[in-house]
Protein backbone atom coordinates (compact mmCIF):
# COMPACT_ATOMS: atom_id res chain seq x y z
CA UNK A 1 0.00 0.00 0.00
CA UNK A 2 1.70 3.20 -1.20
CA UNK A 3 0.01 6.06 0.58
CA UNK A 4 2.93 8.29 1.53
CA UNK A 5 3.85 9.41 -1.97
CA UNK A 6 2.14 12.67 -2.93
CA UNK A 7 2.37 11.69 -6.59
CA UNK A 8 0.46 8.46 -6.07
CA UNK A 9 -2.68 10.28 -7.27
CA UNK A 10 -1.43 9.93 -10.85
CA UNK A 11 -2.24 6.22 -10.61
CA UNK A 12 -5.88 7.00 -9.84
CA UNK A 13 -7.47 8.29 -13.03
CA UNK A 14 -11.02 7.79 -14.17
CA UNK A 15 -12.97 8.04 -17.37
CA UNK A 16 -15.30 11.06 -17.31
CA UNK A 17 -17.81 11.21 -20.13
CA UNK A 18 -17.59 14.20 -22.45
CA UNK A 19 -21.29 14.92 -22.96
CA UNK A 20 -24.91 13.74 -22.54
CA UNK A 21 -25.37 13.59 -18.80
CA UNK A 22 -28.28 12.32 -16.69
CA UNK A 23 -28.21 14.74 -13.74
CA UNK A 24 -29.31 13.51 -10.31
CA UNK A 25 -30.17 15.92 -7.52
CA UNK A 26 -29.03 15.77 -3.91
CA UNK A 27 -31.28 15.74 -0.83
CA UNK A 28 -29.03 18.11 1.11
CA UNK A 29 -27.70 20.34 -1.64
CA UNK A 30 -31.08 21.28 -3.11
CA UNK A 31 -32.46 22.15 0.34
CA UNK A 32 -29.46 23.87 1.90
CA UNK A 33 -27.65 25.34 -1.11
CA UNK A 34 -30.36 25.36 -3.79
CA UNK A 35 -28.49 27.80 -6.00
CA UNK A 36 -25.53 25.46 -6.39
CA UNK A 37 -27.34 22.81 -8.41
CA UNK A 38 -28.74 25.57 -10.63
CA UNK A 39 -25.21 26.94 -11.02
CA UNK A 40 -23.96 23.49 -12.03
CA UNK A 41 -26.64 23.23 -14.71
CA UNK A 42 -25.79 26.77 -15.85
CA UNK A 43 -22.08 25.97 -16.17
CA UNK A 44 -22.54 22.60 -17.88
CA UNK A 45 -25.54 23.50 -20.03
CA UNK A 46 -25.15 27.19 -20.84
CA UNK A 47 -21.41 27.80 -20.51
CA UNK A 48 -20.01 24.48 -21.75
CA UNK A 49 -22.92 23.81 -24.09
CA UNK A 50 -23.34 20.21 -23.01
CA UNK A 51 -26.51 18.13 -23.06
CA UNK A 52 -27.65 17.50 -19.48
CA UNK A 53 -31.04 16.08 -18.56
CA UNK A 54 -32.91 17.05 -15.39
CA UNK A 55 -35.56 14.35 -14.87
CA UNK A 56 -38.72 15.25 -12.91
CA UNK A 57 -39.20 11.59 -11.92
CA UNK A 58 -35.89 11.10 -10.11
CA UNK A 59 -35.86 10.88 -6.31
CA UNK A 60 -33.42 10.39 -3.46
CA UNK A 61 -31.05 7.41 -3.62
CA UNK A 62 -32.10 6.87 0.04
CA UNK A 63 -28.42 6.97 1.04
CA UNK A 64 -28.80 9.05 4.20
CA UNK A 65 -31.39 6.64 5.57
CA UNK A 66 -29.22 3.70 4.47
CA UNK A 67 -26.16 5.04 6.25
CA UNK A 68 -28.25 5.87 9.33
CA UNK A 69 -28.89 2.13 9.50
CA UNK A 70 -32.66 2.32 9.16
CA UNK A 71 -33.13 0.82 5.68
CA UNK A 72 -32.42 -2.73 4.55
CA UNK A 73 -29.73 -2.89 1.88
CA UNK A 74 -32.26 -4.39 -0.54
CA UNK A 75 -34.39 -1.24 -0.29
CA UNK A 76 -31.55 1.09 -1.21
CA UNK A 77 -30.43 -1.30 -3.97
CA UNK A 78 -33.89 -1.20 -5.50
CA UNK A 79 -34.22 2.59 -5.21
CA UNK A 80 -30.84 2.85 -6.95
CA UNK A 81 -32.01 0.42 -9.63
CA UNK A 82 -35.09 2.59 -10.22
CA UNK A 83 -32.88 5.64 -10.75
CA UNK A 84 -30.84 3.72 -13.33
CA UNK A 85 -34.09 2.58 -15.00
CA UNK A 86 -35.18 6.22 -15.31
CA UNK A 87 -31.84 7.06 -16.92
CA UNK A 88 -32.25 4.15 -19.37
CA UNK A 89 -35.78 5.23 -20.26
CA UNK A 90 -34.65 8.82 -20.87
CA UNK A 91 -32.06 7.54 -23.35
CA UNK A 92 -28.95 8.42 -21.34
CA UNK A 93 -25.91 6.36 -20.32
CA UNK A 94 -23.85 8.80 -18.24
CA UNK A 95 -25.14 9.06 -14.67
CA UNK A 96 -24.06 12.16 -12.72
CA UNK A 97 -25.22 12.49 -9.09
CA UNK A 98 -24.76 15.82 -7.31
CA UNK A 99 -24.31 14.19 -3.89
CA UNK A 100 -21.14 12.48 -2.69
CA UNK A 101 -23.06 10.09 -0.43
CA UNK A 102 -25.13 9.16 -3.48
CA UNK A 103 -22.03 8.71 -5.63
CA UNK A 104 -20.75 6.28 -2.99
CA UNK A 105 -24.08 4.47 -2.79
CA UNK A 106 -24.44 4.09 -6.57
CA UNK A 107 -20.86 2.84 -6.81
CA UNK A 108 -21.33 0.46 -3.88
CA UNK A 109 -24.46 -1.08 -5.33
CA UNK A 110 -22.90 -1.60 -8.77
CA UNK A 111 -19.83 -3.20 -7.20
CA UNK A 112 -22.03 -5.41 -5.00
CA UNK A 113 -24.05 -6.55 -8.01
CA UNK A 114 -20.79 -7.42 -9.78
CA UNK A 115 -19.26 -9.27 -6.82
CA UNK A 116 -22.48 -11.02 -5.80
CA UNK A 117 -24.50 -11.69 -8.98
CA UNK A 118 -27.34 -13.21 -6.96
CA UNK A 119 -28.03 -9.75 -5.52
CA UNK A 120 -28.43 -8.37 -9.04
CA UNK A 121 -30.96 -11.06 -9.92
CA UNK A 122 -32.86 -10.32 -6.72
CA UNK A 123 -32.81 -6.56 -7.27
CA UNK A 124 -34.10 -6.91 -10.83
CA UNK A 125 -37.02 -8.96 -9.54
CA UNK A 126 -37.75 -6.53 -6.69
CA UNK A 127 -37.70 -3.56 -9.09
CA UNK A 128 -39.94 -5.32 -11.59
CA UNK A 129 -42.41 -6.39 -8.91
CA UNK A 130 -42.58 -2.97 -7.26
CA UNK A 131 -42.46 -0.63 -10.28
CA UNK A 132 -42.72 -2.72 -13.46
CA UNK A 133 -39.35 -1.31 -14.55
CA UNK A 134 -36.14 -2.94 -15.76
CA UNK A 135 -32.64 -1.45 -15.71
CA UNK A 136 -29.10 -1.60 -17.05
CA UNK A 137 -25.92 -0.18 -15.50
CA UNK A 138 -24.75 3.25 -16.63
CA UNK A 139 -21.76 3.28 -18.99
CA UNK A 140 -20.23 6.11 -17.00
CA UNK A 141 -20.83 7.02 -13.35
CA UNK A 142 -19.15 10.19 -12.11
CA UNK A 143 -19.80 12.84 -9.50
CA UNK A 144 -20.76 16.35 -10.60
CA UNK A 145 -17.42 17.66 -9.30
CA UNK A 146 -15.68 15.30 -11.74
CA UNK A 147 -17.40 17.13 -14.62
CA UNK A 148 -16.17 20.53 -13.43
CA UNK A 149 -12.70 19.01 -12.93
CA UNK A 150 -12.73 17.69 -16.51
CA UNK A 151 -13.56 21.12 -17.90
CA UNK A 152 -11.45 23.20 -15.48
CA UNK A 153 -9.27 24.50 -18.32
CA UNK A 154 -12.31 25.70 -20.26
CA UNK A 155 -13.40 27.60 -17.15
CA UNK A 156 -9.87 29.03 -16.75
CA UNK A 157 -9.86 30.27 -20.35
CA UNK A 158 -12.96 32.38 -19.72
CA UNK A 159 -12.10 33.32 -16.12
CA UNK A 160 -13.14 36.81 -15.06
CA UNK A 161 -11.59 36.42 -11.62
CA UNK A 162 -8.82 34.21 -10.29
CA UNK A 163 -8.23 32.60 -6.93
CA UNK A 164 -5.68 35.28 -6.26
CA UNK A 165 -5.63 38.00 -3.63
CA UNK A 166 -6.46 41.15 -5.55
CA UNK A 167 -4.51 43.31 -3.12
CA UNK A 168 -1.28 41.34 -2.84
CA UNK A 169 -1.20 39.30 -6.05
CA UNK A 170 -0.60 36.19 -3.95
CA UNK A 171 -2.51 32.93 -4.57
CA UNK A 172 -5.41 32.47 -2.18
CA UNK A 173 -4.83 29.74 0.40
CA UNK A 174 -7.56 27.17 -0.06
CA UNK A 175 -8.62 24.26 2.13
CA UNK A 176 -10.10 21.60 -0.11
CA UNK A 177 -12.32 19.11 1.68
CA UNK A 178 -13.39 15.96 -0.13
CA UNK A 179 -16.52 14.15 1.05
CA UNK A 180 -15.54 10.78 2.53
CA UNK A 181 -17.67 8.71 0.18
CA UNK A 182 -16.14 10.27 -2.94
CA UNK A 183 -13.05 8.04 -2.79
CA UNK A 184 -12.53 6.49 0.66
CA UNK A 185 -14.82 3.54 -0.15
CA UNK A 186 -13.58 2.98 -3.69
CA UNK A 187 -10.31 4.91 -4.17
CA UNK A 188 -10.06 4.00 -7.86
CA UNK A 189 -13.42 5.66 -8.53
CA UNK A 190 -12.16 9.11 -7.53
CA UNK A 191 -9.74 11.37 -9.42
CA UNK A 192 -6.48 11.00 -7.53
CA UNK A 193 -7.67 8.33 -5.09
CA UNK A 194 -8.46 8.73 -1.41
CA UNK A 195 -5.25 10.11 0.12
CA UNK A 196 -4.28 12.71 -2.50
CA UNK A 197 -7.51 13.40 -4.40
CA UNK A 198 -7.13 15.91 -7.21
CA UNK A 199 -10.73 16.65 -8.07
CA UNK A 200 -10.82 19.95 -6.15
CA UNK A 201 -7.05 20.49 -5.94
CA UNK A 202 -6.91 20.43 -9.75
CA UNK A 203 -9.57 23.12 -10.03
CA UNK A 204 -7.92 25.30 -7.37
CA UNK A 205 -4.45 25.17 -8.94
CA UNK A 206 -5.81 25.77 -12.44
CA UNK A 207 -7.71 28.83 -11.28
CA UNK A 208 -4.74 30.36 -9.46
CA UNK A 209 -5.10 29.21 -5.86
CA UNK A 210 -2.77 27.38 -3.50
CA UNK A 211 -3.69 24.22 -1.56
CA UNK A 212 -3.43 24.17 2.22
CA UNK A 213 -2.04 20.84 3.40
CA UNK A 214 -2.90 20.48 7.09
CA UNK A 215 -2.82 17.49 9.46
CA UNK A 216 -6.55 16.70 9.54
CA UNK A 217 -7.07 17.33 5.83
CA UNK A 218 -8.54 13.89 5.25
CA UNK A 219 -10.57 13.77 8.47
CA UNK A 220 -14.34 13.46 8.03
CA UNK A 221 -16.33 16.71 8.29
CA UNK A 222 -18.15 14.96 11.12
CA UNK A 223 -21.58 14.31 9.56
CA UNK A 224 -21.74 10.78 10.92
CA UNK A 225 -25.30 10.26 9.61
CA UNK A 226 -27.29 9.10 12.68
CA UNK A 227 -24.86 11.08 14.79
CA UNK A 228 -26.31 14.24 13.27
CA UNK A 229 -29.87 13.22 12.43
CA UNK A 230 -30.50 12.37 16.10
CA UNK A 231 -30.20 15.58 18.08
CA UNK A 232 -28.81 13.91 21.21
CA UNK A 233 -25.82 12.67 19.21
CA UNK A 234 -24.70 15.99 17.73
CA UNK A 235 -21.65 16.27 19.96
CA UNK A 236 -20.05 13.88 17.43
CA UNK A 237 -20.33 16.10 14.34
CA UNK A 238 -19.44 19.37 16.06
CA UNK A 239 -16.45 17.80 17.85
CA UNK A 240 -15.07 16.36 14.62
CA UNK A 241 -15.60 19.60 12.73
CA UNK A 242 -13.87 21.55 15.51
CA UNK A 243 -10.95 19.14 15.26
CA UNK A 244 -10.57 20.06 11.60
CA UNK A 245 -10.82 23.79 12.23
CA UNK A 246 -8.27 23.67 15.05
CA UNK A 247 -5.96 21.79 12.70
CA UNK A 248 -6.31 24.17 9.73
CA UNK A 249 -6.33 27.41 11.76
CA UNK A 250 -2.53 27.99 11.87
CA UNK A 251 -2.44 27.95 8.05
CA UNK A 252 -4.87 30.90 7.84
CA UNK A 253 -6.93 29.66 4.89
CA UNK A 254 -8.76 32.28 2.82
CA UNK A 255 -11.64 29.90 2.18
CA UNK A 256 -12.76 26.29 2.22
CA UNK A 257 -14.26 24.45 -0.73
CA UNK A 258 -15.88 21.02 -0.61
CA UNK A 259 -17.40 18.67 -3.17
CA UNK A 260 -19.98 17.19 -0.79
CA UNK A 261 -23.30 18.84 0.09
CA UNK A 262 -23.19 17.75 3.71
CA UNK A 263 -19.60 18.85 4.25
CA UNK A 264 -20.33 22.37 2.97
CA UNK A 265 -23.23 22.59 5.37
CA UNK A 266 -21.38 21.31 8.45
CA UNK A 267 -18.20 23.32 7.92
CA UNK A 268 -20.38 26.42 7.51
CA UNK A 269 -22.92 25.95 10.30
CA UNK A 270 -20.68 24.53 13.02
CA UNK A 271 -18.47 27.63 12.74
CA UNK A 272 -21.54 29.59 13.80
CA UNK A 273 -22.25 27.21 16.70
CA UNK A 274 -18.64 27.14 17.91
CA UNK A 275 -18.59 30.94 17.85
CA UNK A 276 -21.85 31.23 19.77
CA UNK A 277 -20.88 28.53 22.31
CA UNK A 278 -17.21 29.32 22.86
CA UNK A 279 -16.69 32.74 21.32
CA UNK A 280 -14.13 31.13 19.04
CA UNK A 281 -13.96 32.24 15.40
CA UNK A 282 -11.58 30.94 12.75
CA UNK A 283 -11.63 33.68 10.10
CA UNK A 284 -10.16 37.17 10.29
CA UNK A 285 -11.49 39.85 12.66
CA UNK A 286 -14.26 37.76 14.20
CA UNK A 287 -15.68 36.42 10.94
CA UNK A 288 -15.69 32.78 9.91
CA UNK A 289 -13.76 31.12 7.11
CA UNK A 290 -16.06 31.21 4.04
CA UNK A 291 -17.14 27.73 2.95
CA UNK A 292 -18.02 27.27 -0.71
CA UNK A 293 -19.44 24.59 -2.90
CA UNK A 294 -17.25 23.90 -5.95
CA UNK A 295 -20.08 25.21 -8.15
CA UNK A 296 -19.90 28.52 -6.29
CA UNK A 297 -16.12 28.59 -6.65
CA UNK A 298 -16.39 27.94 -10.39
CA UNK A 299 -19.24 30.46 -10.69
CA UNK A 300 -17.19 33.20 -9.00
CA UNK A 301 -14.28 32.49 -11.35
CA UNK A 302 -16.69 32.83 -14.30
CA UNK A 303 -18.06 36.09 -12.94
CA UNK A 304 -21.50 34.93 -11.82
CA UNK A 305 -23.27 37.11 -9.25
CA UNK A 306 -22.81 35.59 -5.77
CA UNK A 307 -26.38 36.34 -4.69
CA UNK A 308 -27.85 34.83 -7.85
CA UNK A 309 -25.92 31.66 -6.92
CA UNK A 310 -27.48 31.69 -3.43
CA UNK A 311 -24.35 32.49 -1.43
CA UNK A 312 -26.48 34.56 0.95
CA UNK A 313 -27.74 31.24 2.38
CA UNK A 314 -24.40 30.54 4.04
CA UNK A 315 -24.27 31.40 7.73
CA UNK A 316 -20.60 32.37 7.40
CA UNK A 317 -20.39 35.53 5.28
CA UNK A 318 -18.57 35.09 1.96
CA UNK A 319 -17.80 38.83 1.60
CA UNK A 320 -14.20 38.67 2.92
CA UNK A 321 -13.41 36.25 0.08
CA UNK A 322 -15.28 38.31 -2.53
CA UNK A 323 -13.27 41.36 -1.49
CA UNK A 324 -9.99 39.47 -1.79
CA UNK A 325 -10.89 38.17 -5.25
CA UNK A 326 -12.13 41.57 -6.35
CA UNK A 327 -15.57 40.19 -7.16
CA UNK A 328 -18.13 43.01 -7.25
CA UNK A 329 -21.32 42.55 -5.25
CA UNK A 330 -24.20 44.65 -4.04
CA UNK A 331 -24.73 44.61 -0.25
CA UNK A 332 -28.23 46.03 -0.78
CA UNK A 333 -29.28 43.16 -3.05
CA UNK A 334 -27.97 40.34 -0.87
CA UNK A 335 -31.16 39.60 1.01
CA UNK A 336 -33.72 40.57 -1.60
CA UNK A 337 -36.27 38.06 -2.80
CA UNK A 338 -37.64 37.48 -6.27
CA UNK A 339 -38.03 40.63 -8.38
CA UNK A 340 -36.35 42.70 -5.69
CA UNK A 341 -38.90 41.85 -2.97
CA UNK A 342 -37.89 43.20 0.46
CA UNK A 343 -37.62 40.21 2.79
CA UNK A 344 -35.90 41.88 5.70
CA UNK A 345 -32.62 40.41 6.93
CA UNK A 346 -31.62 37.44 9.08
CA UNK A 347 -30.94 38.17 12.73
CA UNK A 348 -27.32 38.92 13.56
CA UNK A 349 -25.60 36.20 15.63
CA UNK A 350 -24.35 37.32 19.02
CA UNK A 351 -20.71 36.42 18.49
CA UNK A 352 -20.00 35.40 14.90
CA UNK A 353 -19.53 38.57 12.88
CA UNK A 354 -21.50 38.65 9.64
CA UNK A 355 -22.08 41.19 6.87
CA UNK B 1 -33.74 -25.45 14.26
CA UNK B 2 -33.55 -21.64 14.10
CA UNK B 3 -30.52 -20.05 12.51
CA UNK B 4 -27.79 -18.88 14.84
CA UNK B 5 -26.92 -15.20 14.88
CA UNK B 6 -23.69 -15.97 13.02
CA UNK B 7 -25.53 -17.92 10.36
CA UNK B 8 -27.72 -14.88 9.77
CA UNK B 9 -24.77 -12.48 9.83
CA UNK B 10 -22.79 -14.50 7.29
CA UNK B 11 -25.56 -13.98 4.72
CA UNK B 12 -24.94 -10.22 4.68
CA UNK B 13 -22.60 -9.25 1.84
CA UNK B 14 -21.23 -6.44 4.01
CA UNK B 15 -20.04 -8.99 6.54
CA UNK B 16 -18.44 -11.08 3.79
CA UNK B 17 -16.75 -8.02 2.28
CA UNK B 18 -15.93 -6.43 5.62
CA UNK B 19 -14.00 -9.16 7.42
CA UNK B 20 -10.90 -10.88 6.06
CA UNK B 21 -8.39 -11.38 8.89
CA UNK B 22 -7.84 -8.57 11.36
CA UNK B 23 -4.24 -8.21 12.63
CA UNK B 24 -5.27 -5.90 15.47
CA UNK B 25 -2.96 -3.13 14.31
CA UNK B 26 -5.46 -0.46 15.39
CA UNK B 27 -5.14 1.68 12.26
CA UNK B 28 -8.94 1.85 11.94
CA UNK B 29 -9.26 3.07 15.52
CA UNK B 30 -6.51 5.65 15.10
CA UNK B 31 -8.29 7.39 12.23
CA UNK B 32 -11.92 6.74 13.28
CA UNK B 33 -13.92 9.93 13.98
CA UNK B 34 -16.21 8.03 16.38
CA UNK B 35 -13.27 6.58 18.33
CA UNK B 36 -11.90 10.06 18.93
CA UNK B 37 -14.94 11.23 20.87
CA UNK B 38 -16.78 8.09 22.03
CA UNK B 39 -15.76 5.07 24.06
CA UNK B 40 -15.60 3.18 20.78
CA UNK B 41 -13.01 0.96 19.12
CA UNK B 42 -13.67 -0.52 15.66
CA UNK B 43 -10.64 -2.78 16.03
CA UNK B 44 -12.38 -4.60 18.86
CA UNK B 45 -15.49 -5.11 16.73
CA UNK B 46 -13.45 -6.75 13.97
CA UNK B 47 -11.49 -8.84 16.45
CA UNK B 48 -14.61 -9.93 18.32
CA UNK B 49 -16.35 -11.01 15.13
CA UNK B 50 -13.39 -13.00 13.81
CA UNK B 51 -13.39 -15.10 17.02
CA UNK B 52 -16.86 -16.37 16.11
CA UNK B 53 -18.35 -16.56 19.60
CA UNK B 54 -22.16 -16.52 19.52
CA UNK B 55 -22.52 -14.96 22.98
CA UNK B 56 -20.08 -12.17 22.15
CA UNK B 57 -22.04 -11.47 18.99
CA UNK B 58 -25.29 -11.33 20.92
CA UNK B 59 -23.74 -8.87 23.36
CA UNK B 60 -22.61 -6.66 20.48
CA UNK B 61 -26.12 -6.67 19.03
CA UNK B 62 -27.62 -5.73 22.40
CA UNK B 63 -25.13 -3.00 23.19
CA UNK B 64 -24.56 0.65 22.32
CA UNK B 65 -21.20 0.04 20.63
CA UNK B 66 -22.46 -0.69 17.13
CA UNK B 67 -24.47 2.55 17.04
CA UNK B 68 -21.53 4.94 17.49
CA UNK B 69 -19.97 4.54 14.03
CA UNK B 70 -20.58 7.46 11.64
CA UNK B 71 -20.22 5.29 8.50
CA UNK B 72 -17.64 7.62 6.97
CA UNK B 73 -15.86 4.44 5.82
CA UNK B 74 -12.42 5.95 6.43
CA UNK B 75 -11.52 2.52 7.84
CA UNK B 76 -12.02 0.92 4.42
CA UNK B 77 -9.31 3.09 2.91
CA UNK B 78 -6.76 2.65 5.64
CA UNK B 79 -6.93 -1.01 6.74
CA UNK B 80 -3.73 -2.69 5.49
CA UNK B 81 -5.49 -6.07 5.33
CA UNK B 82 -8.65 -5.13 3.45
CA UNK B 83 -11.09 -5.24 6.35
CA UNK B 84 -13.88 -2.70 6.68
CA UNK B 85 -15.19 -2.31 10.24
CA UNK B 86 -17.76 0.17 8.88
CA UNK B 87 -19.28 -2.56 6.73
CA UNK B 88 -19.34 -4.89 9.75
CA UNK B 89 -21.23 -2.23 11.69
CA UNK B 90 -23.75 -1.93 8.85
CA UNK B 91 -24.34 -5.67 8.91
CA UNK B 92 -24.57 -5.73 12.72
CA UNK B 93 -27.09 -2.87 12.81
CA UNK B 94 -29.20 -4.66 10.23
CA UNK B 95 -29.15 -7.87 12.26
CA UNK B 96 -29.84 -6.03 15.53
CA UNK B 97 -33.00 -4.56 14.03
CA UNK B 98 -34.12 -7.78 12.33
CA UNK B 99 -33.76 -9.74 15.58
CA UNK B 100 -35.18 -6.99 17.80
CA UNK B 101 -31.99 -7.01 19.90
CA UNK B 102 -31.51 -3.28 19.24
CA UNK B 103 -34.21 -2.70 21.87
CA UNK B 104 -31.71 -3.58 24.63
CA UNK B 105 -29.63 -0.55 23.67
CA UNK B 106 -30.45 3.09 24.34
CA UNK B 107 -28.57 4.08 21.18
CA UNK B 108 -30.33 1.36 19.23
CA UNK B 109 -33.75 2.57 20.34
CA UNK B 110 -32.88 5.96 18.81
CA UNK B 111 -33.55 4.40 15.40
CA UNK B 112 -37.20 5.38 15.76
CA UNK B 113 -36.07 9.01 15.43
CA UNK B 114 -34.29 8.21 12.18
CA UNK B 115 -37.39 6.46 10.89
CA UNK B 116 -39.64 9.39 11.78
CA UNK B 117 -37.35 11.94 10.11
CA UNK B 118 -35.32 10.84 7.09
CA UNK B 119 -37.26 7.58 6.69
CA UNK B 120 -40.69 9.17 6.56
CA UNK B 121 -39.38 12.10 4.51
CA UNK B 122 -38.50 9.75 1.65
CA UNK B 123 -42.10 8.60 1.36
CA UNK B 124 -43.53 12.09 1.86
CA UNK B 125 -41.18 14.28 -0.19
CA UNK B 126 -39.13 11.80 -2.25
CA UNK B 127 -35.97 13.02 -0.50
CA UNK B 128 -34.35 12.33 2.89
CA UNK B 129 -34.48 15.92 4.12
CA UNK B 130 -36.83 18.79 3.36
CA UNK B 131 -36.83 22.48 4.16
CA UNK B 132 -40.48 22.38 5.29
CA UNK B 133 -39.76 19.77 7.99
CA UNK B 134 -36.44 21.10 9.29
CA UNK B 135 -37.33 23.64 11.96
CA UNK B 136 -34.88 25.87 13.78
CA UNK B 137 -36.20 24.39 17.03
CA UNK B 138 -34.99 20.90 16.03
CA UNK B 139 -31.91 22.30 14.32
CA UNK B 140 -30.68 25.36 16.22
CA UNK B 141 -27.28 24.87 14.58
CA UNK B 142 -28.81 26.07 11.31
CA UNK B 143 -28.56 29.61 12.61
CA UNK B 144 -30.60 32.74 11.88
CA UNK B 145 -29.99 32.57 8.13
CA UNK B 146 -32.00 29.35 8.06
CA UNK B 147 -34.89 30.99 9.88
CA UNK B 148 -34.89 33.84 7.35
CA UNK B 149 -34.69 31.34 4.47
CA UNK B 150 -37.57 29.20 5.78
CA UNK B 151 -39.77 32.23 6.42
CA UNK B 152 -39.20 33.53 2.89
CA UNK B 153 -38.64 30.27 1.03
CA UNK B 154 -41.04 30.93 -1.85
CA UNK B 155 -39.51 34.23 -2.89
CA UNK B 156 -35.88 33.22 -2.25
CA UNK B 157 -36.14 29.95 -4.14
CA UNK B 158 -37.83 31.67 -7.05
CA UNK B 159 -34.96 34.16 -7.24
CA UNK B 160 -32.52 31.23 -7.33
CA UNK B 161 -34.35 29.51 -10.17
CA UNK B 162 -35.77 26.67 -8.09
CA UNK B 163 -39.18 25.08 -8.61
CA UNK B 164 -40.38 25.00 -4.99
CA UNK B 165 -43.46 22.74 -4.71
CA UNK B 166 -43.94 23.13 -8.44
CA UNK B 167 -44.83 20.51 -11.06
CA UNK B 168 -42.16 19.09 -13.36
CA UNK B 169 -38.39 19.16 -12.98
CA UNK B 170 -36.19 21.41 -10.88
CA UNK B 171 -34.80 22.10 -7.43
CA UNK B 172 -37.22 21.54 -4.53
CA UNK B 173 -40.04 20.50 -6.86
CA UNK B 174 -43.10 18.58 -5.72
CA UNK B 175 -42.57 14.89 -6.41
CA UNK B 176 -45.22 13.33 -8.61
CA UNK B 177 -47.71 11.06 -6.79
CA UNK B 178 -46.86 8.20 -9.14
CA UNK B 179 -43.18 8.43 -8.26
CA UNK B 180 -43.95 8.48 -4.52
CA UNK B 181 -46.17 5.45 -5.02
CA UNK B 182 -43.29 3.60 -6.66
CA UNK B 183 -41.05 4.40 -3.69
CA UNK B 184 -43.75 3.11 -1.36
CA UNK B 185 -44.06 -0.09 -3.40
CA UNK B 186 -40.28 -0.55 -3.22
CA UNK B 187 -40.43 -0.14 0.56
CA UNK B 188 -43.19 -2.76 0.74
CA UNK B 189 -41.45 -5.27 -1.55
CA UNK B 190 -38.02 -4.95 0.09
CA UNK B 191 -39.05 -5.08 3.73
CA UNK B 192 -38.56 -1.43 4.66
CA UNK B 193 -42.27 -0.88 5.24
CA UNK B 194 -42.49 -3.86 7.58
CA UNK B 195 -39.36 -2.65 9.37
CA UNK B 196 -40.83 0.82 9.84
CA UNK B 197 -44.02 -0.65 11.30
CA UNK B 198 -42.00 -2.83 13.67
CA UNK B 199 -39.91 0.14 14.83
CA UNK B 200 -43.11 2.08 15.57
CA UNK B 201 -44.73 -0.82 17.42
CA UNK B 202 -41.60 -1.49 19.47
CA UNK B 203 -41.24 2.20 20.32
CA UNK B 204 -44.83 2.27 21.51
CA UNK B 205 -44.36 -0.89 23.58
CA UNK B 206 -41.03 0.34 25.02
CA UNK B 207 -42.66 3.64 26.02
CA UNK B 208 -45.56 1.78 27.62
CA UNK B 209 -43.15 -0.21 29.78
Amino acid sequence: MIVNNPNVWREYQKDIADNHYYFVRSCIRQNFFPGSEQTFLRIVGDFLGKDIYDDAHQTTCSGIAYHCGVLPMETTMTVVARQFALMNEAGYKNFVPSCVTSFGVYTEMIETWKHFPETLIKTKKLLKDSTGRTFEFPDNLVHTSDIIYKFKDAVAEKAKYKLVNNNTGEPLKVVEHIGCHYAKIFPHKGVGGAEFPQVLAGMIRTWGGEIVDYPERRHCCGFGFRNYVIRENRSYPISNTKRKFDSMEPYKPDFIVTNCPGCTYFLDRWQYVIAEMNGKTYGENGYGIPVLTYEEMAGLVLGYDPWEMGMQLHQVSPEPLLDKMGVPYSPEEKYLGNNGEDLGKPHIPERLKVF
Amino acid sequence: MPETLYEQLRKDVRFIEGLKACINCGTCTAICPAAQFYDYDPRIIADTLQRGDETDLENLLKGDTIWYCGECLSCKTRCPRGNTPGYLVQALRNLAINTGLYRFSEKGRQQIIVKRTVGDNILKFGYCVHLDEMTLEDHPEQGPVWDWYRNNAGSILKRLGANYHGEGAGTMRKIDEGDLRELKNIFIETGAQERFETLEKNAYDDDSE
